[in-house]
C-alpha cells in the first residue's frame, strides 16, 4: 500500500479545531439549559395540565422520539421558512436540538416527579406552602436528584448528535473537519483527530456534569 | 424543471424507504453478530479481554455516529478495500450497533443471580455450554425491551448515511426537495414514514417493558 498517514497539517489546524469545539460546546450548553427548562414545564404539564395540553405533550414526545434528528433539523431549517419563519443556522440548530432533547427529558423528568413520594407534597401543603412553592422547592429538587444520571447521559448523547448540524452549515466541530479535509486532502486523519476530540469532549462533559451535580445536588449523585 | 405531483413524491419516498428498511435490518443482524463477540469479551474472566471490550464500547458510545461513518468511508479505501456508500453504511452501523447491543446484553447477564452460573457448573457444564444453555437465553429474554428500543434508534440513525452518499430516504428527499422546493411537504412526509416505521416498535418495546415489570 502506498498510503501513509500524515499529521503534518495538524499544527496549523489546531486553532480551527478549537473554534469548532467551542461552538459545539456553546450549542450543548444552550440546549441543556433550554431543554431542561422546557422538559420541566412539559413534565409538569403532562401531569397536572388540562386534558388537551396533556394530549399535545404526549403527541409531541412520540413524534420527536420516533423521527430522526436530521429530519427534524431539515424540517426546521428548510421547512419553516415556507411558513415565513426564517432562522439563521445557529438558531435553527439550537431550536432543533432543544426540541429534540426535551422530548427525551420530558419522560426522564416525569419519571423523577413520579418517584417523589406523595407524602412530600402533602406535608408541604400542610405547612402552608402554595402549590407552586411545593413544586419548585420540595418536589422538583428531589426529582432532579433521582434523574440526574439519566439527564447527564442524555446531554452527552445530544452533544454527539449535534455533529449533524454541520449539514446546515453551523460552524461547529464537524463542519470545521469537513472544511479541513477539503483543504488538506487528508480525510481519514482529519476525521480521526476530530473523532478523538469528540471522545475527549464527551468524557470531559460527563465528568464535569457528575462533579457539578455532586456539588449542586449533594452527595449520592453518581 | 421536472414536475412532481404529490403522488410522485410519495411514490419516490416510499421506494427509497425500502433502502432504509434494508439497511436497518442488515445493520441490526450484523450488529447482533459482532455484538455477541464483543459480549463474550466483555463478560470473559480474562481482565484484558474485558478491558478491550469496555474500551471498544466506550469508543463507539463516546463519539458521534457521523464521525464513525466518515472514518469507515475514508478509512477503508486506505486498507485497499474498494468501498461504496452502501458498504460503508452497513459496516459503520454494524460496529455502532454492536457496541450498544453488547452493552445492553451485558446488563442482562449481570442481572442474573450468580446461582445460575453455579447451578450450571454443578451440572457439569463447561463455560460455553453454561453461556449457551443457561446464561444467554435468560439474558436475552430480560433485555428484549431495550433491544427493541435500540432497533428504533438504529432505524433513525440510518438517516445519517445520507451524508456519506447512501441513497436512502433522507438523501432521496433532499433530491426531491431540490427539484420541487417544497421542503415543508417533503420533510414532513419523510418524518411521517420514519414515524410509521418506528412507532409500532416503540409501542412493542413499551409493552415488553410493562410485561417485564409485572
Amino acid at each position: 500500500m502506498g498510503y501513509s498517514l500524515d499529521f503534518g497539517w495538524l499544527a496549523g489546524a489546531a486553532g480551527v479545531i478549537a473554534r469548532g469545539a467551542a461552538m459545539t460546546l456553546l450549542l450543548i450548553v444552550v440546549t441543556t439549559i433550554a431543554g431542561t427548562f422546557l422538559s420541566i414545564l412539559g413534565a409538569a404539564g403532562r401531569r397536572s395540565g388540562p386534558k388537551p395540553l396533556k394530549v399535545a405533550i404526549g403527541v409531541y414526545v412520540e413524534v420527536m422520539r420516533n423521527t430522526p434528528f436530521l429530519v427534524q433539523l431539515f424540517f426546521i431549517f428548510f421547512g419553516l421558512p415556507s411558513l415565513g419563519i426564517r432562522l439563521d443556522p445557529i438558531l435553527a440548530a439550537m431550536l432543533a436540538m432543544t426540541l429534540n432533547m426535551a422530548a427525551y427529558t420530558i419522560e426522564i423528568v416525569g419519571a423523577g416527579l413520579d418517584a417523589v413520594p406523595r407524602g412530600q407534597t402533602e406535608a408541604a401543603l400542610a405547612l402552608g406552602l402554595r402549590p407552586r412553592q411545593v413544586f419548585v422547592k420540595i418536589v422538583l429538587p428531589q426529582a432532579l436528584k433521582v434523574i440526574y444520571p439519566a439527564l447527564t447521559s442524555q446531554i452527552v448523547i445530544m452533544m454527539l448528535e449535534s455533529a449533524v448540524v454541520s449539514q446546515i452549515a453551523v460552524r461547529e466541530l464537524t463542519y470545521e473537519a469537513d472544511m479541513l479535509q477539503a483543504r488538506t486532502f487528508r480525510a481519514f486523519e482529519t476525521y480521526f483527530v476530530v473523532t478523538m476530540v469528540y471522545l475527549g469532549l464527551s468524557m470531559g462533559l460527563r465528568r464535569l456534569l457528575v462533579a457539578g451535580g455532586r456539588r449542586a445536588l449533594g452527595a449520592g449523585v453518581s | 424543471m421536472i414536475e412532481f405531483t404529490f403522488w410522485d413524491i410519495v411514490r419516490n419516498l416510499l421506494l427509497a424507504a425500502r433502502w432504509t428498511v434494508l439497511l436497518s435490518l442488515a445493520a441490526f443482524v450484523g450488529g447482533a453478530l459482532v455484538g455477541l463477540i464483543v459480549l463474550f469479551f466483555r463478560i470473559a474472566k480474562n481482565k484484558w479481554a474485558k478491558r478491550i471490550a469496555s474500551g471498544y464500547i466506550a469508543l463507539f458510545q463516546g463519539t458521534p455516529l457521523l464521525m464513525q461513518l466518515f472514518l469507515m468511508f475514508f478509512g477503508l479505501p486506505m486498507l485497499g478495500l474498494r468501498i461504496d456508500p452502501w458498504m460503508a453504511a452497513v459496516l459503520g452501523l454494524t460496529f455502532f450497533a454492536s457496541a450498544y447491543l453488547a452493552e445492553i446484553w451485558r446488563s442482562g447477564v449481570d442481572a442474573l443471580p450468580k446461582g445460575q452460573w453455579d447451578a450450571g457448573a454443578s451440572l457439569g457444564l463447561h463455560y460455553l455450554q453454561e453461556l449457551r444453555l443457561i446464561i444467554l437465553p435468560q439474558a436475552f429474554a430480560i433485555t428484549r425491551a431495550p433491544t427493541v428500543g435500540f432497533l428504533v434508534q438504529l432505524i433513525k440513525s440510518t438517516a445519517l448515511t445520507s451524508i456519506i452518499g447512501f441513497e436512502e430516504l433522507v438523501r432521496t428527499s433532499n433530491a426531491i426537495n431540490n427539484a420541487t422546493f417544497e421542503p415543508f411537504k417533503v420533510y414532513g412526509m419523510v418524518a411521517l414514514i420514519f414515524f410509521a416505521l418506528c412507532f409500532p416498535l416503540t409501542q412493542y418495546a413499551r409493552r415488553l417493558e410493562r410485561a417485564a415489570a409485572r
